[in-house]
């Protein structure tokens, strides 16, 4: 399967190391994608690396990823500047269904959806987000946004926080660093469940970022009586072919590229994230 | 219509589910109190006379240094307990408590509650009991941050 | 009993019939299986091993070859007589025929300001295979499942194996590592083939009997020397595909085998394994299921991009390279790994066991690791946690 030719048209530093690139198809129209879903990214001579789209459906415009530079095919995306030409696989794997073509999940029942994104967590989370937003101003639900970085200037998407503000949305943000200027909170992103004001019995949650922190806020939300059973957690391997062949992202009874990286919490996930690799 | 104290503070999570007879013995130690942003609660090195049950509003806890100002450790809402160091000797803050917004607090006599466990110790265990789940979840919470879990791997 | 041979143009075979073929008759097999178009390959002795190579007529067949094969352990040796098919698995596996070791997956040329792509899947003769054991088409079977029924196939992959012509060729003589009687993927095999030969060595004589599995199977019969099936022949199989059972000394227990290693992940025998384990990796290379692959791309001077795609192995340190660092650094949750996903967690995945019993992981493991062992002692230590020592 080859890579659709796409060019960059716009490209944001979000943080130190984190870069929003957008694209458009040189050929063709946009990709089309659920909020959750991933697409394998080539720097042409570089390599390809597994980067969700942190697009909406119904946003207009290019295809949106986000990207840390973490690595060789990381950091040469980051070093892609307008013109550039980026290869786009996708898009693979499961979605947070939240969009209206999904398979049912778990939101569609609930009165609230807590969304809880830990660093560039939220990137995966954006366009579920935005759906929920939208979609909360046609039911009546609530929408809570819980983000976690590791200080201020590590925190994304600050236009996008503001207007799911604006728009009603309850937006919460903590660091686990404060600086002189950060008027904000600081400590753990379970600190903040205690502050939003969620109704546990019909709650669902959308949870993304380091792997300690979903397990410890999937438990938090269990403890405080949300039905495990509608909490969504996204989890991340070694991806090299989206396509199920490649046999690295395994993880347990799961290859994460076919039936990741969203995954339900409840059973066989919460006894996987407490499994010791090393 | 008026809030007793007793009910007031049956509503707080360290509080709530203790007996009627061990809020009352609570109530005897308490009152209600407000601060503006940036107030402070709690001063390093004073004594540990006076903790606050959070009702409303936010508390930074910071520690200063010269240059840098009060460096915020932990933020606590409502919900929350500021200051443990009444619990035990020497009976003397360690760390600066600033409100970061409007305050509403209820204020308890620390010494006061002492002396009430020391002579009720059935109320005296399930005091501590709860203090001790409080002081867990805030133990917990911040382990996970000295992890710096979102840092990347060389950073660590 | 004996009958003659009717000339091929006035034999009406069908799939499902027994014929009776004379060595002869299998060195005329794979000239007709030339002729009918194919490349045909199957078991060589090739640098002091039984592999798969390219056959001309029956005497590139291992005739008169035998195999001694036990953990960390294998050689071959002359035994001087006609039987071609008297050995077990050897190291190389027909999986490396439908998924090459290396593949180049596109080439992309820049294009004035795009990239030009060339995917296109190399148009090779069709695969007839002639001397596949049970257990190698029981393992085709599940690399079918990942590389050609899922969701998006690999089309080389497919393109290899739906033309490839098969004749399987029961097991006489298993090794002591095999235990594909514990797998349901041998000695003997009921479908899933063009042709399936037994070679009978008795008192009637040097022979194969032929089950015919396809109708491209049944042209390719007619089009040699043969008898019709004989109930001796049949007879003789039976009893020696029950010796071969009975031959085979390893065994798995797989009755909850799949739950007992998912609850079994603290199990301090994986730090046991872990002492012994090279990490080598030469277990899944040998394995005729394993499929792990690496993507990797190169590029030369003009700016084009080939990607390719080469074999990889779980026990690779940066096979599960995320972001900073492997998730699983150790041999102990490598070997863990790769232990429960063939014999567990492949279930959920494919529906069905990843390994097939040929035993070539034990027989190829440097240092003799034995998964039949690993389970049991896994079996026997069931929900263990490692204990505190006492001073």
């Amino acid at each position: 399967m080859t890579p659709a030719v796409h060019r960059v048209v716009e490209r944001r530093e979000e943080t130190r190391d984190v870069t929003t690139l957008m694209l458009e198809p040189v050929e063709g129209p946009r990709l089309a994608f659920r909020p959750g879903q991933f697409n394998m990214l080539t720097a042409f001579g570089v390599g390809e690396v597994a980067i969700s789209v942190s697009g909406a459906p119904r946003e207009e415009g290019p295809l949106r990823h986000t990207v840390r530079d973490v690595g060789a095919v990381s950091h040469a995306l980051c070093q892609r500047q307008v013109g550039d030409l980026v290869g786009v696989r996708g898009p693979f794997g499961s979605d947070w269904r939240v969009s209206p073509d999904c398979a049912p999940g778990p939101i569609l029942d609930v009165h609230d959806v807590v969304v809880i994104a830990g660093g560039i967590g939220l990137a995966p989370l954006r366009g579920a987000v935005h759906e929920l937003v939208a979609r909360s101003h046609e039911t009546g639900g609530r929408v809570f946004v819980l983000v976690g970085a590791r200080d201020p200037s590590q925190v994304v998407y600050h236009d996008d926080l503001e207007a799911w503000d604006r728009e009603g949305a309850v937006v919460l943000v903590t660091v686990d660093r404060g600086t002189p200027e950060w008027r904000g909170r600081v400590g753990l992103v379970t600190a903040l469940l205690a502050d939003a004001g969620f109704d546990p019995s019909s709650t669902a949650a959308l949870i993304c970022g380091p792997e300690i922190m979903m397990r410890f806020s999937a438990r938090a939300l269990v403890d405080s009586g949300v039905d495990a059973s509608r909490i969504l957690v996204s989890l991340e391997r070694n991806m090299q072919c989206g396509l199920g062949w490649c046999g690295h992202c395994q993880l347990g009874p799961f290859l994460l590229c076919r039936d990741g990286p969203v995954v339900p919490y409840s059973g066989v996930v919460s006894t996987l994230l407490n499994e010791r690799e090393r | 219509m008026t809030t007793s104290m007793a009910e007031i503070l049956a509503a707080h999570p360290l509080v709530a589910g203790l007996s009627g007879d061990g809020v009352a013995l609570l109530v005897g130690c308490a009152k209600n109190v407000v601060f503006a942003p940036g107030d402070l609660l709690i001063i390093e090195g004073a004594p540990a006379d006076t903790f606050y049950l959070v009702r409303r509003g936010h508390v930074a806890i910071e520690v200063h240094a010269p240059g840098r100002g009060g460096i915020v450790i932990e933020t606590v809402g409502p919900g929350a307990v500021v200051g443990w160091s009444w619990l035990v000797p020497p009976y003397q803050w360690t760390f600066d408590a600033r409100a970061t917004d409007d305050v509403g607090a209820i204020a308890i006599d620390g010494a006061c509650l002492r002396a009430k466990a020391l002579s009720d110790p059935a109320f005296g265990y399930a005091l501590l009991t709860k203090v001790s789940t409080e002081l867990l979840a805030r133990l917990q919470a911040t382990r996970l941050r000295l992890l710096d879990l979102y840092a990347d791997r060389d950073e660590r | 009993m004996s009958t003659t041979t009717p000339p091929p143009s006035e034999v009406s075979l069908r799939r499902g019939d027994v014929v009776r073929l004379w060595p002869e008759g299998l060195d005329g097999l794979i000239g007709v299986l030339r002729d009918m178009g194919y490349d045909v390959k199957g078991p060589t002795v090739r640098d002091g091993a039984i592999v798969p190579g390219r056959l001309d007529g029956a005497h590139d067949l291992p005739v008169g070859w035998r195999d001694e094969q036990s953990p960390g352990r294998y050689a071959v040796h002359w035994a001087n007589d006609e039987l071609a098919f008297s050995w077990a698995v050897g190291p190389g596996s027909w999986k490396a025929e439908f998924f090459p070791a290396a593949q180049v997956q596109w080439h992309a040329e820049r294009h004035g300001d795009t990239y030009r792509f060339n995917e296109s899947v190399e148009s090779l003769r069709p695969l007839a295979i002639v001397g596949a054991r049970p257990c190698e088409l029981a393992a085709l079977d599940v690399l079918d499942r990942v590389l050609r029924d899922g969701a998006l196939p690999d089309p080389r992959y497919v393109a290899r194996r739906d033309g490839a012509f098969v004749v399987v060729v029961e097991c006489a003589r298993p090794a002591s590592t095999c235990f594909c009687s514990s797998m349901g993927a041998g000695p003997g095999i009921e479908g899933g083939f063009d042709l399936a030969l037994t070679e009978l060595s008795d008192a009637d004589g040097h022979r194969y009997l032929v089950r015919i599995g396809s109708e491209r199977g049944a042209l390719a019969i007619a089009r040699v020397d043969h008898e019709q099936g004989l109930d001796v022949d049949r007879a003789a199989r039976v009893i020696q595909l029950d010796a071969s059972v009975v031959g085979m000394t390893r065994q798995l227990e797989t009755d909850g085998l799949a739950e007992l290693l998912v609850r079994n992940q603290e199990n301090p025998r994986w730090l046991d394994v872990a002492e012994r384990c090279l990490s080598c990796a030469n277990c899944t290379l040998v394995c005729p299921t394993c499929f792990c692959s690496d993507v990797h791309d190169t590029t030369d001077v003009t700016g084009a991009v080939t990607r390719n795609r080469t074999w990889s192995s779980c026990f690779d340190l940066d096979h599960s390279f995320l972001h900073g660092g492997p998730v699983r650094a150790s041999s102990s949750s490598r070997y863990r790994q790769w232990m429960t996903h063939k014999l567990s967690t492949w279930w959920d995945q494919f529906d069905t066991s990843g390994c097939v019993g040929c035993g070539r992981c034990i027989t190829w493991c440097p240092v003799g690791i034995d998964i039949t062992d690993e389970a049991k002692a896994i079996g026997r230590s069931d929900r263990a946690l490692a204990v505190g020592r006492s001073r």
